[in-house]
């Protein structure tokens, strides 16, 4: 538990200390030059310069797309499997296996889908669309400046979905059946047993799954290294703009895009932390 | 299989539990789940179905017009170029692996054992610190840690990143012990200590043997996390020293013509044990998933 102190608190207040110079080249960065206090100075140049912002911007546009597509996906699958059904361990299973997939093997093949050539030279799901008659579907995918981002996010759904299902399906068997019956004897349609009793069980679920997808899309890095590339401003966001600082020797800005991160994670996750630390101690 | 059986056909759907219903509604709404289900079931395997079809293409039949077809001729030199590419890489994964988990899970349960058993001032406090420690984005963290590993001279890859999986794989399979032993009942290692047994004994011969439900779930967890990790095999590995993923990327991505036969064969390969892990171990990953339902 020491070890985690150092490596975890120690770090990051050392990351916030290197964000706080002016530590910008390889010299500085090896110790051969001497750095100098800045204070927030990076964090201003950052938060002003026009391909940071595209970052956070991309960031937000990920992070939309891939919530709202894993909750909606996720919710569906675990409610039309919630009764018992025929099938449902394999249903389940094949929902769920794109989740035991690295990020970056998984990216191999959604590079080929997302091929951004159109028309004769469509490869992927353009490809796809050709042939079944849907031509107006096709699009650059992740070459779009504007949306691109988006396109990346559809593999962050394809493999999350399932987890999603998993959290929800959980939770919708933790309903007490009585809960149902109650409803049921007092003459509530199988719809009004779901939407007044059974929903609102779930949101602690949502709620948790909410975090866990929100706090993975903010840290989103994997695809996109290994779809796209760290340099394509199209698809950058601020977990690759730190490797790329980092990889240029510029370790006081990639300090303080690693900080400006954790910041955003903090501000979600320490009161959903409280929250349930609340809940917890009044629950025992 | 059972699943496709026509759901449609009357009286057949209606052999499954449930009677409290009125059976017409019930059948056509059945008949749009199982539709609905089927319909996704298609969508997710399309990834896997490119896959396996393009790993087998020879270079010609990779052309855009086929692109969705199955190869002209099933060839496996896809496949042996990317083992002869990636094999190296795959064993260096291991020895990184299988320490790491068996590591951090020891770790774990030490830390969850006391966690749970000695509460004391600001418990409270230390555990939401450890709760916060899975949720950090390690970006805030690469900057310093880069720092101590050129500073104690740690060689670039594996024993590194042993170091740092271990490391951070502490919060999650503290927290996964932790959870677990709250559960047993304290009498069990009461007794122990009544017996006269002291902190570690009670550990090793009480605590531990009880503990193999939760070291499955936390060693398949560490296992498929620390094999898919990418970011910490970036920044402290180099293609010819890291583990798989930074060797795919590195294929895949490569300077060299685009061989999608070769990088998917590649992908597969990559993604083997972690899918053995899910097909063989498939109750427990789920419930390594429960547990971890606060990491990522």
């Amino acid at each position: 538990m020491i070890l985690m102190a150092v490596f975890v608190y120690g770090l990051i207040a050392a990351n916030f200390a290197t964000s706080a110079t002016d530590n910008h080249t390889a010299a500085q960065a090896t110790g051969v030059q001497p750095t100098v206090f800045v204070g927030i100075g990076n964090y201003l140049d950052l938060l002003a310069s026009e391909a940071f912002q595209h970052s956070l911007k991309n960031l937000l546009l990920y992070t939309v797309v891939f919530l709202v597509g894993t909750m909606v996906i996720g919710f569906t699958w675990a409610w039309l499997l919630e009764r018992p059904m025929r099938g449902e361990g394999i249903f389940r299973s094949v929902y769920l296996f794109p989740m035991a997939v690295s990020f970056i093997a998984s990216g191999v093949v959604w590079r080929w889908l997302l091929n951004s050539n159109e028309g004769e030279q469509a490869l992927g799901l353009n490809r796809l669309f050709q042939m079944v008659g849907l031509d107006f579907l096709q699009n650059p995918w992740w070459n779009n400046i504007t949306w691109g981002i988006a396109a990346i996010a559809l593999p962050a759904i394809w493999q999350l979905s399932g987890y999603v299902m998993a959290l929800f399906l959980a939770g919708f068997r933790g309903v007490p059946e009585e809960l149902r019956e109650a409803g049921r004897m007092d003459g509530a349609s199988e719809w009004q047993v779901y939407r007044h009793v059974i929903f609102p069980q779930l949101s602690p679920v949502a709620l948790s799954a909410l975090i866990i997808i929100g706090h993975m899309s903010l840290k989103a890095f994997d695809l996109i290294m290994s779809i796209s590339k760290p340099s394509n401003y199209q698809t950058k966001v601020p977990a690759v703009d730190m490797y790329v600082f980092k990889s240029s020797f510029d370790y006081a800005n990639s300090a303080a895009v690693g900080a400006i991160l954790l910041i955003i994670v903090a501000l979600l996750v320490i009161p959903y932390l409280i929250h349930t630390n609340r809940k917890e101690a009044s629950g025992r | 299989m059972t699943t496709t059986t026509t759901p449609t056909a009357p009286g057949i759907g209606d052999l499954a539990p449930a009677p409290r219903r009125p059976k017409g509604r019930f059948s056509a709404a059945r008949t749009a789940r199982y539709a609905i289900l089927l319909f996704s079931v298609l969508i997710v395997l399309i990834p896997v179905y490119v896959l396996l079809v393009t790993s087998f293409k020879g270079p010609g039949d990779a052309t855009p017009t086929r692109a969705w077809a199955l190869p002209q001729l099933w060839i496996a030199d896809n496949w042996i170029t990317a083992w002869d590419t990636l094999s190296p890489a795959i064993g260096r994964t291991l020895q990184m692996v299988i320490p790491a988990s068996i590591i951090s899970a020891f770790l774990g349960s030490m830390n969850g054992f006391v966690l749970s058993r000695w509460s004391f001032r600001g418990a409270n406090v230390v555990f939401t610190l450890i709760l916060f420690g899975m949720f950090i984005p390690y970006q805030a963290v690469m900057i310093p840690l880069n720092q101590i590993v050129l500073d104690i001279g740690l060689p670039n890859g594996v024993p590194t990143l042993i170091l740092l999986h271990v490391i951070y794989g502490i919060p999650i399979t503290t927290l996964i012990f932790r959870n677990y032993y709250e559960s047993v009942p304290h009498e069990l290692i009461e007794a122990a200590r009544m017996d006269g047994a002291g902190m570690l004994r009670t550990y090793a011969w009480v605590v531990l043997p009880i503990s193999i439900p939760s070291f499955v779930v936390v060693l398949i967890w560490q296992f498929t996390s620390a094999w898919n990790d990418f970011l910490f095999a970036v920044f402290f590995s180099t293609p010819n020293t890291g583990p798989v993923t930074v060797a795919l990327n590195n294929l895949a991505n490569g300077a060299q013509l685009q061989n999608y036969g070769v990088s998917m064969a590649g992908a597969l390969f990559a993604s083997l044990p972690t899918l053995l892990v899910y097909i063989i171990l498939g109750k427990y990953f789920v419930g390594g998933l429960m547990s971890g339902s606060v990491k990522g």
